[in-house]
């Protein structure tokens, strides 16, 4: 990635954020697969309301992580406590019902579907409507419906896709079907916002709009962010603590100008001639 | 030209979610079924209603049932025979067994039973996918095919291994000529395929299709895959069995296991593929094309050789009639792999622009 872009995010201190509660705190996890070890003993908290960045080498265990966050991995050892109560099942509907939601690194998208129906499955959990009253599409099943589209419609708009609510998500090109699955996790009102390598791919304003909306998620819902990139001048310039991993293991953790003078972290990754 | 949403605004939600968002696509729709109730029982005869019309209803309401399994939720099937046969017998025996038992009510009972069994035989799904369901499936075809043919209970004992069905009534309502069965079905049909409109488009047809495309995804933003996987199975399984159940009832009037077998569960699947996956419209072109096109055919090819001065043995019709049909679904799946629904909408979206080009 482009490193000579951290020179220019040096001058930029971290957004001064609220900083809530410790809202997700990861004790000790750790994750196997067979004899790899995806990741050792690694602890750390997320707080609320924070843009927490994780970042690292390929390979370094930073999707690992996220997918044990919303309970798809199962780590062998360790503890996940959400807000101050263990998670006993590591499942990722209990996740989904705490309301962890995230983005994927290689779009995940119901790509079958339209843009407005991807982001309705989002607001599945809310929708309470039992079988028969939606087979009959009256009352109840329709103002349901109705309401929720109206949610829908909210984040449309903030997100900007107006214009291709109706395509089919396939038929999109990449970086609008990245905007299109931030969309599907915002509507599930999370509390908490994973965002596996959202500017992966990007050119350099489709890069600006992601951030922006990042950011406004964050200013205008509160909504705590954990975001895994590469691009070092983005995690500098819009994360509030950063914890870096390497080999599975946790060699950095603090404030970006903190990791940015971290010896490890400059050895493992950041690189020197900076 | 006259196909075109020019000048329909939606101005609230609930109107932007019709099912036909298109004025014109509405009066279509609803002068087809009107034409279909109306006016066909005037025009067709007997051996239309019997051959043609109440089969390919019957079947187009079985193919709907599996579309919505295999179509909208991915999950293949080979079982769709062994729960039309559940529906059917089931049906059946409610009949035998209570005393005055309403003809529709049984039917559903029959559908229910079936549904019941199609979340028994669902459960696979949740471990195995693609082709190792479809042979999973295949199980509940074969100990069907076994049970009732073997076991006495559910046929009521009866010695040919056949059974019947005396008369249908339905509120002293006597479904006896073929123009009452044949209103009976399309009644059926029709409800049954606003239901499965409505399905499709509501939160349950949302998670079935997401479970389809991403299920990683799916579960990620809460959705259950049990209940998603085993929920279309339970619904699927309802339409197929209710389907059954008119097969049974209405078309064949007395039938035995073979009626159900094997074969029946894979012109089902080929109805659905053929039709278009995840396409209410496309489970009707489906059965059209299978049910119709072997009976245009055996009646359009003697016409074509006397045409050209060649008299075409009848031994030789049914083997032409084999060999084009079987040409004609290649074709089909060639030119275009999303089934004859996606050809229609193609034509739906030429049509919007028409005559234009762009």
């Amino acid at each position: 990635m482009d490193m000579t872009d951290m020179n220019s995010a040096a001058a930029t201190s971290p957004a001064g954020r609220r900083q809530g509660e410790v809202i997700l705190d990861l004790q000790n996890i750790s994750l196997r697969f067979g004899g790899v070890k995806a990741l050792t003993d690694i602890s750390f908290n997320i707080r609320e309301h924070e843009v927490r960045a994780i970042i690292g080498p390929n390979g370094a265990g930073k999707s690992s992580m996220l997918n044990v966050i919303n309970g798809v991995y199962h780590p062998q050892e360790g503890r996940i406590f959400f807000r101050g109560e263990e998670r006993k099942k590591m499942e990722p509907h209990m996740a989904a019902l705490q309301g962890i939601a995230r983005t994927f690194q290689n779009i995940a998208l119901f790509k079958g579907m339209s843009v407005l129906d991807n982001i309705m499955t989002g607001r599945n959990l809310k929708m309470k409507c039992n079988l028969f009253q939606q087979a009959l599409w009256l009352g109840p099943a329709l103002r349901e419906e109705i309401a929720h589209r109206e949610k829908v419609e909210e984040i449309v708009d903030f997100l900007e896709i107006q214009h291709i609510r109706k395509t089919p998500v396939g038929a999109l090109p990449y970086g609008l079907q990245k905007r299109v699955d931030l969309g599907r996790a915002l509507a599930m009102e999370p509390q908490i916002l994973l965002l596996d390598e959202p500017m992966a791919g990007m050119n350099v304003e489709e890069k600006q709009d992601m951030c922006r909306f990042i950011l406004d998620i964050s200013d205008q819902f509160g909504t705590t962010i954990v975001l895994i990139e590469h691009d070092m001048g983005v995690v500098m310039d819009i994360s509030d603590r950063v914890v870096v991993l390497d080999y599975g293991k946790k060699i950095g953790d603090g404030t970006p100008d903190e990791v940015r003078n971290n010896q490890d972290v400059i050895n493992a990754y950041l690189g020197s001639g900076h | 030209m006259f196909y075109r949403e020019n000048g329909q605004f939606k101005t609230s939600y609930a109107a932007d979610q019709q099912i036909f968002t298109i004025a014109q696509d509405k009066w279509f729709v609803w002068g087809l079924i009107a034409f279909a109730a109306l006016a066909v029982p005037m025009l067709a005869d007997e051996y239309m209603f019997r051959a043609i019309l109440i089969p390919f209803l019957v079947l187009s309401l079985a193919a709907l049932g599996v579309n919505l399994l295999v179509g909208y939720c991915g999950q293949i099937t080979l079982g769709a025979g062994a729960f039309m046969a559940i529906g059917a017998y089931a049906a059946y025996n409610f009949m035998v067994r209570i005393d005055g038992m309403p003809l529709v009510l049984a039917m559903l009972l029959g559908g229910v039973s079936a549904a019941a069994f199609g979340i028994l035989f669902g459960i696979p799904s949740l471990r195995v996918r693609g082709l190792y369901l479809a042979v999973a499936t295949l199980a509940a075809q074969f100990l069907c095919d076994w049970a009732f043919l073997r076991i006495g209970w559910f046929t009521n004992n009866s010695s040919s291994g056949s059974v019947s069905v005396a008369k249908l009534e339905m509120l002293g309502w006597a479904i006896d000529s073929p123009t009452e069965k044949y209103l009976f079905c399309l009644a059926f049909v029709v409800v049954f395929a606003f239901i499965g409109k409505n399905l499709t488009r509501a939160a349950i047809g949302r998670q079935w299709m997401a479970i389809r495309d991403m299920d990683v995804a799916a579960e990620v933003i809460g959705i259950r895959p049990m209940f998603a996987k085993l929920s279309a199975f339970a619904v699927s399984s309802f339409f197929v069995g209710v389907a059954g159940a008119l097969w049974g009832f209405v078309h064949l009037g007395s039938w035995e296991p073979a009626a159900f077998s094997v074969d029946r569960s894979f012109q089902l699947l080929f109805m659905v593929i053929i039709g278009g996956m995840g396409s209410i419209m496309g489970s009707f072109f489906g059965a059209a094309f299978i049910v119709i096109l072997p009976i245009f055919l055996n009646q359009f090819l003697p016409l074509l050789g006397s045409l050209v001065g060649v008299t075409v043995s009848t031994a030789g019709i049914s083997h032409a009639e084999l060999i084009i049909f079987g040409s004609l679904i290649i074709f089909f799946l060639i030119v275009e792999p999303h089934g004859l629904a996606r050809l229609w909408s193609i034509a739906k979206q030429k049509l919007r622009l028409w005559p234009f080009p762009h």
